[in-house]
């Protein structure tokens, strides 16, 4: 006989969970009648998906690899959420930290190794932070929406990287314009091609390496703070009820531009992952929508750290598979957009269902 | 129409909210509802108006059994409910909103004229004069009652349940809402008024019905009821309505206002050269018609706003450039007027509630960190200390029903022995047993020198606590009574401008 304890810890995991749950199980049934429609085998295709993720070290390796920028982005949302706000700048946000990272790296070539990549990293970061911060004090000051001047932001992150670029850090003679690589002394390795790679048994090509560990501390990191953190109950007050928030005491304002300056801060550090990692370089255009995957990871992990963890590699998965189906069979790999799409839509509207129900029961206990 | 309840039960998980209720309704006449609040008035209204199904029991209608499967079919029945807060549309007409969901006119088409005309007809035969063009946002909140009311009658309601229906309502707008629920009982509707305060029951029912935890304890006519007996009833032990005031021994000032003015912006009413002086172990309570200013004034003593003219001291220091978090800092604490809205957060646990304000402070934890065992060891404390009757310190502030989410503010905000405490309207919406908790703890921390500025409508309280009463009046302070030298009827003059106000 479970504890009371234990049993209202684990119904409210139940609720919590059964919505995305409820949501991936319905997505991958439309996905198999979309797949039996293009005359293939369900049963065949779909379990393609999530075969190389599964059949190999390598391969589980590549879906954590797609799932790293995921992770925080995911997290960048879900922070700004807890005070309520609907950040959709992570798009720009990491824009800006990527450049700044390369920027950093190109301005100051000397630097040794144990200063130059802690620098990087926090230049990262920082760019992302500032082009946070930017829209959470126009909203703070005016009260301009956020959800406006994120998309705004975002819109000036790329065009601006992209002038930038061209005018002051573009290397000559380039089709797709990128910067020079930045110095080794900057440069992280993948894991592959560090001593353990052949151990774990992954492939000489296989990109996942360090930006992967940032991303896991950076969820555990703010974890603690939702659970423990003074900031993160000033957060959830300000996010819960902004005008209880301001009678207590607390300044509304300044938490709303911390909040995003640091769910700002998760975003920019994809720049570690794209720049420090993956391109040694920054690439005009880069991101196809990483900011705004985001937004569906933190959805579909319920604004929790490990939620979104899991929602993540959920979309490693998908990633790494549709290349899979495309080569294996006559399904084409858009079926996998479809999925995701499809994914998204009903993690929402499972979860408005949920809501609503509890917001029934609540109601009927009241009266 | 005539309408019985027959054994209703009705349970949620872990209450059972309304026991084997049985109740008969005659047509013309005026009944109350009275009991404390989670005594199951609400639920057993829900219950006749089809918003929930009954466990067990039934309802009949002129002595045959109905079934509700939702306010609709109430509605069809003739059975209609006035909410507390409205289910109006702000940007609508009157008559549009009165109409709303029942529209006159085909294809389509909405025919204002006949509209107009109902709201009209209706509005002369029970009294509820309303301009039907007038946007409802033009509105004060009585007309706005009262479009609801019209918004009831116009679906043809001839069974009208109020729900608390004074709870937002100005002394003389309730003396109005009275006038219509006889004038509605003249005209042979069935009125039953939900209420928790004592006076407007005894004011105007003609058939008093009691509720305590979840059972009809009783049905009493007008005549043998009086306020101690229905308290009684209601808490079901003596309940002392008027608590005991010893005499104030009043110490050094603690806050001075010197010539504060507020400039009137939207929203917000003017203030203009009050000044008034505050000692330790003091009452000072502020009498006015809402809108006159008296939310202004606790805003500049809490630090929401700031003066544009004149200055705050406490203890002598000035109080310039106050904050809410410096205001807290000092020991100046607030029970704002609105629990659920800027009291707590309702969907955080009572122990996160317990520490808003202080959650960065050694109380809660230490170092950017918060620790649960100490924030639990405090809100254990806290909610023994003060009489918030809950199981466990985890459940939501939400879950709780007014008077102890009252108390749950004010273990907080007086804690800790403060040195100033405004407190808004302190028990509007609690039932007795706890208007009289709160008001003893009050008054006991006045004995210890506290220093209390007491914002309140209710002109009984503001005389049953405060030492001294001033009188708000367009934003000025137009006197400054001895409340042992007034009484209620005087005080009504002065918050109506009818006295004082040549001093300004």
């Amino acid at each position: 006989m479970p504890s009371p304890r234990w049993r209202r810890a684990l119904s409210a995991a139940g609720e919590a969970v059964w919505p995305p749950a409820a949501a991936l199980g319905l997505s991958f049934a439309i996905g198999a009648a979309i797949v039996a429609a293009i005359d293939e085998n369900p049963l065949r295709v779909l379990p393609l998906i999530f075969a190389p993720g599964l059949g190999s070290a390598d391969g589980f390796a590549r879906v954590l690899f797609d799932a790293t920028p995921l992770i925080l982005t995911g997290l960048s949302v879900a922070y700004a959420f807890r005070a309520g706000l609907f950040n959709i700048g992570g798009e720009g946000q990491l824009y800006a930290g990527a450049f700044l990272a390369a920027w950093t790296a190109l301005a100051l070539p000397g630097l040794p190794r144990p200063v130059a990549l802690p620098l990087a990293v926090l230049a990262a970061a920082a760019g992302g932070a500032l082009w946070g911060a930017i829209p959470g004090w126009l909203k703070a000051r005016f009260g301009v929406h956020e959800v406006i001047n994120t998309i705004m932001m975002n819109f000036l992150a790329v065009g601006l990287t992209g002038w930038l670029l061209e005018r002051f850090l573009q290397e000559p003679g380039q089709m797709i314009p990128h910067t020079p690589e930045i110095p080794a002394a900057y440069q992280l390795q993948p894991f592959a091609q560090g001593p353990g790679g052949a151990w774990l048994g992954l492939d000489r090509a296989n990109p996942l390496g360090a930006s992967l560990l940032v991303a896991l501390a950076a969820a555990v990191a703010v974890g603690l703070v939702f659970r423990r953190g003074v900031e993160g109950y000033r957060l959830r007050a300000v996010g819960l009820s902004p005008a209880a928030a301001r009678y207590g005491g607390i300044g509304v304002g300044g938490v709303t531009v911390r909040a995003m300056a640091v769910s700002g801060a998760l975003a920019g550090l994809v720049g570690v992952h794209e720049v420090l990692l993956y391109r040694h370089r920054f690439l005009d255009n880069f991101s196809s929508g990483l900011g705004f995957l985001g937004i569906a990871v933190a959805l579909m992990g319920k604004n929790h750290p490990l939620g979104i963890v899991l929602a993540a590699l959920l979309f490693g998965f998908l990633n790494t598979g549709a290349l899979e189906i495309d080569i294996f069979t006559q399904v084409p790999r858009e079926l996998v957009v479809v999925l995701q799409a499809l994914i998204i839509l009903l993690v929402v509207s499972f979860g408005e269902l949920a809501l609503w129900r509890r917001r029934r029961r609540r109601r009927e206990e009241a009266a | 129409m005539r309408v019985a309840l027959e054994g209703l039960c009705r349970s949620f998980p872990g209450v059972r909210a309304v026991q084997d209720v049985s109740l008969d309704y005659e047509p013309g006449r005026l009944y109350a509802l009275v009991g404390e609040n989670g005594a199951g008035k609400s639920t057993l209204m829900h219950l006749l108006y089809g918003m929930l199904p009954p466990d067990a029991g039934r309802i009949l209608v002129d002595g045959r059994p109905v079934r509700l499967a939702g306010s609709q079919d109430a509605i069809r029945l003739g059975i209609g409910m006035v909410h507390q807060h409205f289910m109006l549309v702000d940007t609508l007409t009157a008559a549009e909103n009165v109409v709303l969901g029942a529209e006159p006119g085909r294809w389509g088409r909405l025919d204002r004229e006949a509209a107009r005309a109902a709201v009209r007809a209706d509005g002369e035969r029970f009294g509820l004069a309303v301009d039907p063009d007038a946007p409802l946002e033009s509105l004060s909140v009585g007309e706005a009652q009262r479009v609801e009311i019209l918004k009831v009658l116009y679906r043809g309601a001839s069974f009208l349940i109020f729900d608390e229906p004074t709870g937002v309502l100005t002394p003389q707008e309730a003396r109005g809402l009275f006038a219509i629920l006889r004038r509605l009982r003249d005209e042979g509707k069935t009125v039953v008024l939900i209420s928790h305060k004592l006076d407007e029951v005894l004011a105007v029912a003609e058939t008093i019905d009691v509720m305590r935890r979840g059972r009809h304890v009783g049905r009493l006519a007008r005549e043998e009821a009086d306020a101690e007996r229905l308290a009684r009833m209601m808490v079901g032990r003596e309940v002392l309505l008027r608590v005991e005031k010893p005499p104030a021994a009043p110490g050094p000032p603690v806050l001075e206002a010197r010539g504060l003015g507020l400039a009137r912006r939207p929203g917000r009413a003017e203030l203009a050269d009050v000044s008034f002086t505050l000692r330790r172990g003091e009452v000072l309570g502020i009498a006015g018609v809402e809108g006159n200013g008296q939310r202004e004034l606790a805003a500049l003593v809490t630090g929401l706003l700031r003066p544009d003219a004149g200055e705050l001291r406490l203890d002598g220091r000035s109080l310039a450039g106050l904050t809410p978090r410096r205001a807290r800092d000092l020991g100046i604490r607030h029970v704002p007027e609105d629990r659920q809205r800027t009291g707590l957060v309702l969907d955080m646990s009572l122990r996160e509630n317990l520490i808003l304000g202080e959650e960065g402070g050694p109380a809660a934890g230490r170092a950017g960190v918060i620790l649960p065992g100490r924030v639990a060891t405090l809100a254990r404390r806290r909610v023994s200390e003060y009489d918030v009757r809950v199981a466990d310190t985890r459940q939501s502030a939400r879950s709780l029903s007014g008077g102890n989410q009252q108390k749950l503010v004010l273990a907080r905000e007086l804690d800790g022995d403060p040195r100033l405490l405004v407190a808004c309207h302190p028990t509007r919406g609690v039932d007795v047993g706890a208007i009289e908790y709160i008001h003893r703890t009050l008054l006991a921390k006045r004995a210890r020198g506290l220093a209390v500025l007491l914002f309140s409508s209710e002109l009984s309280e503001l005389l049953a606590l405060s030492d001294r009463i001033g009188v708000l009046y367009r934003g000025r302070l137009t006197a400054v009574l001895d409340a042992d030298a007034v009484d209620e009827e005087t005080l009504g003059l002065y918050i109506t401008g009818a006295r004082g106000v040549e001093r300004a």
